[in-house]
């Protein structure tokens, strides 16, 4: 294990599931992870075929999990099998291809996505509805198969074809070109007309009724249920959060005034009002003259206070910060699913979320 | 209402445009235009910013395409143009009083400058200036990289307050660029090239073709958003905050004259600046085709206020004035990110509920892995969109022999990041701090697609 | 942001002046503020009356919180 190979070029190791890897059908699901020299079912054929498209490839090893296994222990299997596969030092994994099979999907996706911050290409296969697709097509190759093993040469042949491209550094740059999954990411191109002409003759073709393409279909919002109501308030924790910026004078976490990459969890302790000198905003989104002059104008400490004595809810001791200025919504997420976890730790019970 | 003012029967307004370009610019002991060269008397020039009292010290510099300078912060970027109609001046009601209104707009010749354009930087105002690269991988994202510029380095007095700094660059940038046009567009002119831009009549006025219509061709109207919220995020209609104004109607070759000013900086990728305005492509090829593949009815201005009732009020208005143009379709133009998206949509909506189609165009804020939701609203009806690109990717510029105004502000600049600086001198930076190069008004090629 | 943390369990008020993004976006408990530049304030009244007005949009945050509603609502 680990030793140079002997006389190929490139090195890639292959995941697979219980089934591909010779152990057994659904009753053996849960078996444990462990590795084979060399390739192993459907490896035999990636391997074969990338050869005949005169990449010198070897597969040194096959790492194999069993679906449920994996499923249930997903942390703990990623933190063994990611330094098995350092190890090989492959120049590519390929994972799957894992048509639909849900849990083999999930597995794929897990794997490929933990490698790729490493430097080390991952690529799958897997078939549209598999749910494994939606949670890792923005980050991972996925390249898009049948649904049943009977589509293995024709999906093993696109792997191959989109590995070698990989092995040979080229950069890819729509996927969907090369047999993926559209990844659902923007990505800027200089078109051959400027915006104007291309403005003007998408509104004379949809004048005329004929057909036109967006260059930005615009999405679909999902909606979260609303929570229960507060009963009463006294007693409740509450916390606030915003969005407009404002942070204690001198920014000390740098939050970006634009497309902020993080946010900050500041004291409240013994504050009883906001002022210029111990509060401003970073955001610069706005004219934020009047939120500098009074910062309680965006983050109401003064009359949070004042409530605090007339409605007895106690006010939790931190706040939240982010610039909300081109914060990309993935981003504003993230933060969020962050700073949640933490609140309901902390017992925060209820928020209120000023924004500009 | 700005109309034609016909002296007899139903003339359009019309304006010649004449076009004297320039190669290159220098430093020298007049200012005038010499075999195809803009020479600028440095000493004038400078002694007329300064007799601004808040103005401490100006310091100009050129710079030209293809030179590895890298201008920022850049506040605003102006083409000199100069008048040649005695009662209509360039910049109007900015560096003299005018009213649009009082005696409509008259027909005559305006002359610009091209090829070169005055630009201004000085000590940053706020988080959203930005920078121009005259060459390198950012000179492609704008056609600035493509011009000379006068660059007026501008220093205001101490402790002004923050909303008069600004002011103060502002004036100084359309006095120098009124200065340099007078002073080398007046007189005879030989060479240049010349335009006619015939403006449509107001359909509302007696003898117009309104009801009539030219047989078989789709009529267009243009709704222009302007960007008005606040210090650095304002847009001035000869001379008035477009905050404070209602939707109205405009002569497009208005825009031709500077009747459109920025004080505008929000974001640098985005924002239009005073020649982005006067010479507003979406106006100009509705002109130029106007009578020969479409009826161009006209142009709407509105703006992009802070409170939803402005917004409401607004969008409202403005579809009524594009409704009564009677169009078949109707191009909107967006300035600005963010909330402005709102306005957008409000705008989209009430005209298409009107039974009129509508094309927008607007660029994304997707996220540098462009993984992001693009816009924060949407509208069903916002079925045809052009975008101009994804503000957040991530461009790296290399560093540059020259830097005309401060660079060390880059971390400061909306798109930049106290980690953007990489250790061989280049920065790792958002196109959003790349002046014009998501522009809303269609003058570039850049957009985005899905991979 | 409101929409997340709902998500996760606790109850949100979100203030904010540009409600259809709010809308659009998909918080439930919403709160029409002033006006982008100063949400909870207004520089132009005397600061007695600005306070006022701050307590008052609070108070109607606070409201919402104990209103039990089955979709996204605005509290103006």
């Amino acid at each position: 294990m680990g030793d140079a190979s002997r006389n190929r070029e490139y090195r890639i190791v292959h995941y697979v599931n219980q089934f591909f890897g010779g152990v057994g059908g659904e009753e053996k699901a849960n078996c444990e992870p462990f590795t084979i020299q060399g390739p192993q079912g459907p490896g035999r054929l990636l391997e074969k075929l990338f050869r005949e498209e005169k990449a010198d490839v070897e597969i040194v090893a096959t790492v194999v999990c069993g679906d449920s296994y994996f499923a249930e222990n997903q942390e703990n299997v990623l933190r063994e099998l990611i330094p098995v596969i350092r190890e090989y030092h492959p120049d590519l994994v390929v994972a799957g291809p894992a048509f639909n099979a849900g849990r083999y999907g999930m597995a794929c996706g897990a794997i490929c996505s933990s490698l790729q911050p490493l430097g080390i290409p991952a690529i799958t296969a897997m078939y549209k509805e598999n749910p494994g697709l939606d949670p890792y097509r923005k980050t991972v190759l996925i390249v898009e198969s049948a649904n049943i093993v009977s589509g293995m040469e024709e999906a093993i042949r696109k792997m191959v074809r989109l590995g070698i491209k990989i092995l040979r550094g080229e950069e890819i740059e729509f996927p969907k070109a090369e047999g993926c999954f559209e990844q659902g990411i923007r990505k800027n191109y200089f078109h051959a007309e400027p915006a104007v002409g291309r403005a003007i003759a998408m509104l004379l073709r949809k004048i005329n009724g004929d057909p036109f393409e967006t260059e930005y279909p615009i999405p679909f919002f999902d909606r979260v249920d609303p929570q229960p109501a507060i009963a009463d308030l006294k007693g409740i924790t509450v916390a606030l959060v915003t969005s407009g910026g404002i942070v204690p004078t001198g920014n000390p976490d740098h939050i970006e005034s634009s497309s902020a990459s993080k946010y900050g969890k500041y004291p409240l302790e013994g504050l009883e009002t906001l002022n210029s000198r111990t509060h401003q905003s970073a955001h610069g989104g706005y004219d934020n003259t009047y939120a500098n002059d009074d910062p309680n104008r965006v983050l109401p400490i003064d009359m949070m206070r004042e409530l605090e004595k007339e409605l007895g809810f106690k006010p939790h001791p931190w706040y939240y910060a982010t610039v909300g200025n081109g914060t990309s919504v993935d981003n504003a997420q993230k933060f969020a699913k962050e700073i949640a976890v933490e609140m309901i730790r902390d017992g925060v019970q209820a928020v209120i979320l000023t924004s500009t | 209402m700005s109309y034609a003012r016909p002296h007899a029967g139903v003339h359009p307004v019309t304006h010649h445009w004449r076009k004297i370009t320039v190669r290159d610019l220098e430093f020298s002991s007049a200012t005038r235009v010499e075999n195809g060269k803009l020479l600028i008397d440095k000493g004038e020039l400078t002694a007329l910013l300064r007799s601004d009292p808040n103005i401490k010290d100006v310091k100009l510099a050129i710079a030209r395409p293809g030179e590895s300078v890298r201008i920022i912060p850049v506040k605003d970027v102006i083409e000199p143009r100069l008048s040649r109609i005695p009662d209509y001046p360039i910049f109007p009601g900015v560096l003299s009083a005018w009213d649009p209104d009082a005696g409509g707009i008259l027909s005559g010749e305006i002359v610009s400058l091209c090829g070169m354009v005055v630009t201004t930087v000085g000590s940053i105002v706020g988080f959203q200036e930005g920078l121009i690269d005259m060459s390198g991988p950012g000179a492609r994202y704008s056609l600035f990289s493509g011009k000379h510029h006068l660059v007026l380095d501008i220093s205001v007095k101490e402790g002004m307050e923050r909303h008069e700094h600004e002011k103060t660059v502002r004036l100084a940038g359309f006095k120098a660029s009124d200065y340099i046009a007078r002073s080398s567009l007046d007189g005879p002119l030989s060479g240049g090239s010349r335009e006619t831009l015939i403006n449509p009549i107001d359909p509302g006025f007696h003898g117009s073709e309104k009801s009539a219509g030219r047989k078989g061709k789709p009529k267009i109207a243009y709704l222009y958003m302007l960007q008005s919220q606040g210090l650095l995020h304002d847009t001035y209609y000869c001379g008035v905050d477009v905050k404070k104004m209602l939707p109205r109607r405009i002569v497009p070759t208005e825009v031709l004259f500077g009747a459109i000013v920025s004080g505008n900086c929000v974001s640098a990728c985005d924002k239009n600046t005073t020649y982005h305005h006067q010479n507003n492509p979406i106006l100009l090829e509705l002109l130029r085709r106007h009578g020969t593949d479409w009826d161009f009815v006209g142009c709407v201005i509105t703006n992009e206020n802070v409170t939803l009732g402005d917004k409401q009020q607004s969008s409202t208005l403005a579809a009524e004035l594009i409704a009564s143009l009677f169009p078949d379709g109707v191009i909107v133009s967006k300035e600005g990110f963010g909330n402005p998206d709102a306005d957008l949509m409000m705008n989209c909506s009430k005209i298409e509920a009107q039974g009129i189609k509508t094309v927008l165009l607007t660029d994304e804020f997707a996220g540098q892995a462009g993984a992001s939701q693009s816009l924060v609203d949407g509208h069903p009806k916002a079925d045809a969109i052009v975008s101009t690109g994804n503000a957040n990717e991530v461009i790296v510029l290399p560093p540059m022999e020259k830097v005309i105004g401060d660079d060390r502000v880059i971390t400061e600049l909306a798109g930049g990041s106290s980690k953007c600086r990489l250790p061989d001198g280049s920065v790792a930076i958002e196109l959003q701090a790349l002046i014009g190069s998501t522009n809303q008004l269609g003058f570039e090629r850049m957009s985005s697609r899905f991979k | 942001m409101a929409k997340e943390i709902e998500r996760a369990g606790i109850p949100v008020a979100h203030i904010c002046s540009i409600i259809t993004i709010s809308q659009t976006v998909g918080a439930n408990r919403i709160v029409p503020a002033v006006a982008i530049p100063h949400p909870l304030g207004n520089p132009r009244l005397p600061p007695e009356e600005e306070k006022e007005l701050r307590r008052n949009l609070l108070k109607k945050a606070f409201a919402a919180l104990q209103t039990p509603i089955q979709e996204q609502t605005v509290f103006s």
